[in-house]
């Protein structure tokens, strides 16, 4: 039986979740803005048809949203990964694998259903999504992850297809390579395109009819790779088990900017302490940290600054504590007091390159950390803010979560309406 | 708030289950924006929320439904995949607002009905579609005057 992948993705996702549980965003143009309210990140089509761009800067953009009645949202991830999770589980019950490309695309192989099931069974999938979930989806099927991404985009741009293309049908896929740009394909970036241009490659058809062996030397492995996927012959397969975290980063931008040392190493501290809770997660340890904070590029004609340190530990370590400690410490080295005219920090966070598997990782012998004592502690933290909700406990270098007014804005945000009980959307009786 | 052992807070109870039920949710593709911003999900046992995806919790305010037994302040279990039958209790959205109502099913003939002597009745007609958000599997009242710890 021949292969069949499909990508379902969630249509405008973070407005979709926002939608389930406001009635009134219904028809209604919605958007949703990016870390500190920065750009447009989502838009309904409503809001797409008014104009506002993907990535669109909202200062730009607010008179007209007001002007025009576009509701506008902080973007709320609590409530985006637990819908993300819940339509995942659903399409875990139509296919043995999923890959989660990311938070609102997923891989599905349907190789096993019997070809002409195949359309049916993605447009079940849609409804079955959107009844138990809320959230509108679009199904791409293909013989390869790039066909199938292919084919999700034509269903999306499509609206006569009802949100499901098919490229594993032969008639579909002959209508369709030749009648879609490349320039829309997966992977293909503006340098690829331009070369691909002057090849005179225009649809997605011309480029499957190269010869891949030519177009190795200009798009390298991976057009060439691009060029068999669209013939239909797999070569990349469905990432299952996703690969250890090799890095691992916390970083932030400050809700204003920050001038003084202490703000700074709270800060500093609380992105730490994050990076520990992540490699607990992960099982992972790491014995370099690397610390960086800096001014901020729109901050013309003020005094600029930007520091980076490492900082080592004796063992690796995915102990809170230990981290800050080290976190806190670059500052320390790197602090300089500031003269007449303040640094105006911007963005500070912590970085790890080269984590490792905590319990094979080789102990030190001289500067041992208390991997015995801190295990048990930092299990405890974990289930304290598992179990009461992030922030429920932190290290007191780290600032109460609560007071802590550096924090990266979200000012419009909606409530956690699926994880918090505080936070329960409301029905009337 | 109520006082747990640390052993029984790192466990877990063996029989409850998250809702949703969340597996490995990990990206492969891109790292997840979501990912410093995941919380605990709200747990129940697995018999009163079979099917966890579509298992959300709601707040009733309001007093029309007294006659179901169901009052201000409540937690309604709503699942969303199931389909309403004549005598359900439903969470719609009427007028842009989520509202608890009764669901009747006459022939082809649905409304909505409040469930309260002492309010008129009330009934929407003519459902349209996806005015129904979801179908109460139960409610939780509680019957705690004041809380405090016995010791």
């Amino acid at each position: 039986m021949s292969r069949a992948i499909a990508l379902i993705d969630g249509n405008s996702f973070y407005c979709s979740c926002e939608r389930v549980f406001d009635p009134k965003l219904a028809g209604k143009p919605v958007i949703v803005l990016s870390n500190n309210d920065g750009c447009a990140i989502a838009r309904t089509a409503e809001a797409k048809a008014l104009g506002i761009k993907m990535g669109a800067p909202y200062f730009q953009i607010r008179d007209m949203c007001r002007a025009e009645g576009v509701r506008v949202f902080s973007s709320n991830y609590t409530l985006y990964g637990d819908m993300s999770a819940r339509t995942n589980a659903v399409y875990r019950d139509f296919a043995r694998d999923v890959e989660i490309y990311s938070i609102d695309e997923s891989f599905l192989d349907l190789s096993d259903v019997r070809e002409r099931d195949r359309f049916a069974l993605a447009q079940d999938l849609r409804a079955t999504v959107r009844a138990w979930t809320g959230i509108p989806t679009c199904v791409g099927l293909g013989p390869t992850k790039t066909l199938a991404k292919l084919a999700n985009h034509i269903a999306k741009t499509v609206p006569d297809l009802g949100g499901v293309c098919d490229l594993t049908d032969p008639v579909q896929y002959d209508h369709w390579l030749c009648r879609i740009h490349v320039g829309e394909l997966w992977g293909i970036g503006r340098a690829s395109l331009a070369k691909l241009e002057a090849m005179g490659v225009d649809s997605v058809a011309d480029l499957r009819d190269l010869d891949p062996r030519p177009v190795r030397k200009a798009l390298t492995v991976v057009g060439e790779r691009m060029i068999h996927e669209l013939r239909g012959l797999s070569c990349l397969p469905l990432e299952l088990v996703p690969a250890r975290r090799k890095g691992c980063a916390v970083t932030r931008s400050f809700s204003g900017r920050v001038t003084d040392r202490e703000t700074l190493e709270e800060a500093v501290a609380a992105h730490a302490a994050r990076l520990g809770e992540k490699l607990r997660r992960d099982g992972l340890g790491t014995d370099q940290v690397t610390v960086f904070y800096h001014t901020s590029e729109h901050d013309r004609g003020e005094p600029m600054r930007s520091v980076s340190t490492v900082v080592s530990l004796p063992e690796a370590t995915s102990d809170s504590l230990a981290l800050i400690k080290a976190a806190t410490h670059g500052v320390a080295k790197t602090w300089r007091e500031p003269g007449q005219v303040p640094w105006r920090y911007s963005k500070a966070g912590v970085i790890t390159t080269d984590l490792v598997p905590l319990a094979e990782s080789p102990r030190a012998l001289i500067g041992r950390l208390d991997r015995e004592r801190s295990g048990p502690l930092m299990a405890a933290l974990d289930a304290c803010n598992a179990r009461w909700g992030r922030g429920a406990v932190v290290p007191a270098r780290a600032g109460l979560t609560t007071k802590r007014d550096w924090n990266t804005k979200f000012e419009m945000r909606t409530p956690r309406y699926t994880t918090q009980v505080s936070d329960l959307p409301v029905a009337c009786a | 708030m109520g006082i747990a052992r640390i052993e029984e807070l790192v466990s877990g109870s063996a029989d409850a289950v998250r809702i949703p039920l969340i597996g490995q949710s990990l990206c492969a593709g891109f790292p997840s924006p979501a990912d410093d911003f995941l919380e605990g999900a709200l747990e129940l046992p697995r018999w009163l929320a079979p099917n966890p995806p579509a298992t959300f919790l709601w707040r009733i305010a309001g007093n029309s439904m007294h006659g179901a037994g169901i009052f201000d302040g409540d937690l309604a279990c709503v699942d969303r995949s199931l389909q309403p039958a004549d005598g359900s209790v439903v969470v719609a959205a009427i007028d842009g607002e989520m509202s608890i109502k009764r669901y009747r099913l006459e022939g082809n003939r649905a409304w909505l009905a409040f469930e309260n002597p002492d309010l008129p009745v009330f009934a929407v007609e003519e459902l349209q579609d996806g005015v129904i958000w979801g179908v109460v599997r139960f409610t939780i009242h509680w019957h705690t005057a004041k809380a405090a710890l016995k010791r």
